[in-house]
């Protein structure tokens, strides 16, 4: 019968299978007689009894495979892997299976700080590397929280990169398995990586070392001192020494990263006495499997011995530099060391100066402009939009990943059923600028819902006199947030369209907001005093991501306005007669704007029959809003579109840009082609309470304006009812 | 075994063993199938399915409580005309809240642990079948009825 748990020692090759790349690796070098930290590997028949026994696996499938794999975008594999994750953090060991696990512990892991490791089946060999890909967790002490890790592990299984890079591979997510290792720790004085050969040099070796554990190394917070060597002789051919700042060590529970000492700044972890060592051990171990290495090591001063913490090939992977959106989705994952650096970066550089280019512009007269100027103005509009779409792609996105980041955090400690519930936490913050603007139109059409008066002339296009209160408070937002002209279009239509909705909104019942699951109290008070620091950075770097990710957006979209008003001037004055300086213009920008809209495809007949007719029925999306909504679709294809959103409608669409949000509170519930629950979409149902369904495929081709619908946020479902 | 003893261990098997039944509602003007995962109970008196509310059957379940089911162990094989057993069930469906949600939630849980997101959800609704008459088919074309009086 196959085993539950094997002694690192007694890993045979034979065993791959069962105990994964990594645990089959550690297995031969100790065996081989290499130092190797004292540890067990738990199979993967442990993994397969939990997903047997609790029912994981008929469930699984359910939520993997409400979406054809190919057609999710990177967002909706987050939330898979987020929705899987909780899956199995709400799911607990059988008691039976646990007690199984336990009897095959030894004591000393059982009682010692360890490590607990992924070892997958599919790891690390010649042609994939798993590195970084699945969960580890250092300095996990005690049994509960090893049985606990246990299952993180398994759930790394199906983390959004991990899904990826099996879809890359071609490897089926439905045969995955994993197995882990439970190791004891070895607090090492220094730490680091060896490569046989060094990625670019490959004549050469390269060994990288930090002071204290190497987790600060791998997940890219320490910047390591790095030689170059010569493999065989072992000769130093290059060193560099990086500024040292911190080191990663060991905290009440798991680690943390510490300020240096002075000396420690000063000195280098990397001796030549050191790296010597490490290059004879790597020696051995690309001897023992006859391939070249890269190693894991860590050094024990006190006890004098230098580990060998995990080795793999160096692969010869294809994919990994080839296809630069995947890599650059992976480099997206940023520790709340980098994401705090990116904070800065944005709320002290990017934003004001985005802010600086809009305000600049604003004061140009581009009426005064002869033709040639104005054409001048245009191309440099474009061209700083341009600009800072591309800092927003380089800075903007990747901080995004602080949503998720507090995500995971949250849902580690609380464990909520709903995998999500920690959006409430992010979202109604005041300082997003949506928020505002939003809360604004609420605050104008109140005023006309209690001033009837005011409402009527308006009704009649007539304007209230400019001292009205109204009157004054209109023209205040239009400070602020502009006449939204730039969204919902219509030139030269100054408040018309703006009042429309403003008569829409009053003659609506009032929006609601809804209670909210969780409160920033029960986070904080999840952790312990020591992890305070932490829970409030994590909250801290969450909230500025979900903020700056709206105020971002709007950022760009004051400068694409700016951009609008030059080419509305200048299709002003070519409708008067042509001016080729300004249709030259004209005709290189109109491709690109016109890219950002979606065209309604025609709906059809089959068998190329004209008697035929297909009609969407029920569409499954994801649930991203809880709650039943039922009432008239509104497809929303164009911007001008939302002028004519009327109360009580379903707002059906490609896309929510938080520029278009403004027309929420008017909904009745939200369709979105667009998928994820990170979206403007999702999170403003949320926050408004409407039900939302968010990836839909084809959602605004399948559904047409009028329909009605019936939105189902709890299941994710879109019912189309016979007309 | 007798041959009654014989129809009802079939039977029982049939309803132990398949997760899945088509579902005939009235449509008015048609029967209208579809699938539904199902749950009968140990002595064959009631089945539980669960449907969100914005379909067609809930539609048609709301308008005409009558149903019939079709449970059967086909592997579409040409051996099915022989081997395969179908089960042809009527009965009345009703909505079920409170206790009686309950109860049948434990039951339809316990078949389909799998589906506790989808039937726990606000917007679907549990039914339960009272049957009054079933049909087995074996053998190609031996028909045995089933009389439950409620």
């Amino acid at each position: 019968m196959r085993p539950l748990c094997i002694d690192l020692t007694k890993v045979s090759a034979a065993d791959l299978p069962l105990v994964g790349g990594k645990a089959a690796a550690l297995g031969r070098l100790a065996c081989a007689g290499l130092p190797v930290p004292q540890g067990v590997c738990l199979t993967t028949l442990a993994y397969e009894h939990y997903l047997d026994t609790t029912g994981l696996r008929q469930r699984l499938p359910l939520l993997l495979e409400r979406k054809p794999f190919n057609e999710m975008r990177w967002e909706e594999l987050w939330d898979l892997g987020l929705r899987i994750r909780s899956l199995f953090l709400n799911t607990p060991l059988p008691e039976k299976l646990a007690a199984e696990i336990t009897a095959g512990l030894p004591l000393r892991l059982a009682c010692a700080p360890v490590t607990v490791r992924s070892s997958a089946p599919a790891e690390d060999s010649v042609t994939a590397s798993f590195a970084g890909l699945h969960d580890s967790f250092v300095n996990v002490l005690g049994l509960p929280a090893i049985l606990d890790k246990l299952r993180l592990v398994w759930a790394s299984l199906w983390s959004d990169r991990a899904l990826l890079y099996r879809q890359e591979l071609g490897l089926d997510p439905a045969g995955s398995n994993m197995a882990v290792i439970v190791q004891e720790l070895v607090l090492g004085d220094c730490s680091g990586v060896a490569f046989s050969r060094c990625p670019g040099r490959e004549g050469l070796a390269a060994v990288e070392a930090v002071w204290g554990l190497n987790q600060g190394l791998v997940d890219g917070d320490v910047e390591p001192d790095r030689l170059l060597l010569e493999p065989v002789t072992g000769r130093i051919i290059e060193r560099h020494a990086p500024v040292r700042l911190h080191a990663c060590r060991p905290a009440s529970n798991g680690v943390v990263l510490v300020p240096l000492s002075t000396e420690e700044q000063e000195t280098t972890p990397l001796s030549e006495a050191t790296a010597t060592r490490v290059l004879a051990l790597l020696r051995q171990a690309e001897t023992l499997f006859g391939a070249p290495q890269d190693l894991e090591w860590t050094f024990s001063q006190a006890q004098g011995t230098l580990f060998a913490l995990q080795s793999r090939p160096i692969t010869t992977s294809t994919i990994t530099n080839e296809d630069s959106e995947r890599s650059w989705y992976l480099s997206l994952h940023r520790s709340l060391a980098s994401l705090k650096n990116l904070r800065r970066t944005i709320e002290e550089e990017v934003l004001p100066a985005m802010a600086y280019d809009a305000a600049r512009l604003a004061t140009v007269d581009l009426v005064s402009l002869d033709n040639d100027s104005l054409a001048v103005a245009i191309g440099e509009r474009q061209q700083i939009l341009d600009d800072w779409e591309a800092r927003y792609r380089e800075v903007c996105i990747p901080m995004a990943h602080g949503i998720r980041l507090f995500g995971q955090v949250y849902n580690d400690q609380l464990r909520p059923d709903d995998p999500f519930a920690f959006l409430d936490l992010l979202a109604g913050d005041a300082g997003l600028l949506a928020v505002k603007r939003n809360r604004k139109m609420l605050e104008l059409a109140e005023m006309l819902r209690h001033d009837p008066s005011v409402a009527a002339i308006l009704r009649e296009e007539g304007k209230p006199g400019p001292l009205a209160p109204f009157s004054i408070a209109l023209a205040e937002f239009a400070d602020c947030f502009g006449d939204l002209s730039f969204v919902i279009g219509g030139m030269m239509s100054g408040n018309r369209k703006i009042t429309d909705l403003l008569l829409e909104m009053a003659a609506a019942p009032p929006a609601a907001n809804r209670r909210m699951q969780t409160d920033e109290a029960m986070f904080l008070a999840s952790f312990t005093p020591e992890e305070q620091e932490f829970a409030q950075d994590v909250l801290t770097v969450g909230r500025a991501s979900y903020r700056l990710r709206d105020n971002d957006n709007l950022a760009i979209g004051r400068l694409s306005q700016r951009l609008h008003e030059a080419r509305d001037e200048a299709i002003r004055r070519q409708s008067g007669g042509g001016i080729p300086e300004l249709a030259n213009q004209l005709a290189t920008g109109r491709e690109r704007v016109s890219k950002r809209l979606t065209p309604v495809p025609p709906s059809a007949g089959f068998h190329g029959s004209s008697d035929t007719r297909l009609q969407a029925r029920q569409l499954v999306g994801q649930p991203a809003g809880p709650g039943l909504g039922v009432g008239p679709a509104r497809v929303i294809s164009q911007p001008a579109d939302l002028a004519s959103f009327k109360a009580g409608e379903i707002l059906v669409c490609d896309a929510v840009d938080p520029n278009m949000t403004f027309v929420v509170p008017l909904a009745g519930g939200i369709v979105e082609r667009r998928g994820g629950m990170l979206i403007h979409g999702a999170i403003i149902a949320r926050e408004y309470g409407l039900p939302c369904v968010t990836g839909v495929p084809d959602a605004t081709r399948l559904i047409r304006s009028g329909d009605m619908l019936t939105v189902d946020g709890y299941l994710g479902l879109v019912v189309i009812a016979t007309p | 075994m007798n041959i009654p003893a014989e129809h009802l261990s079939t039977l029982e098997e049939l309803c132990r063993s398949q997760p899945l039944a088509a579902l005939a509602t009235d449509a008015v003007s048609h029967p209208y199938v579809s699938l539904v995962a199902v749950a009968v109970t140990d002595d064959l008196r009631h089945l539980y399915f669960a449907t969100p509310r914005a379909t067609r059957k809930w539609s048609n379940l709301a308008r005409n409580p009558q149903v019939s089911l079709l449970l059967d162990n086909r592997s579409n094989q040409v051996s099915d005309f022989r081997r395969a057993a179908a089960a042809t069930l009527l009965g009345t469906a009703q909505e079920i809240d409170g206790s009686a949600r309950e109860e049948g939630m434990r039951i339809y849980l316990s078949r389909h642990p799998h589906l506790a997101d989808f039937v726990t959800s606000p917007s679907c609704a549990l039914f339960r079948v009272q049957i009054g008459r079933i049909y087995l088919v074996t053998r190609f074309q031996n028909v045995m009825e089933f009389h439950l009086t409620p």
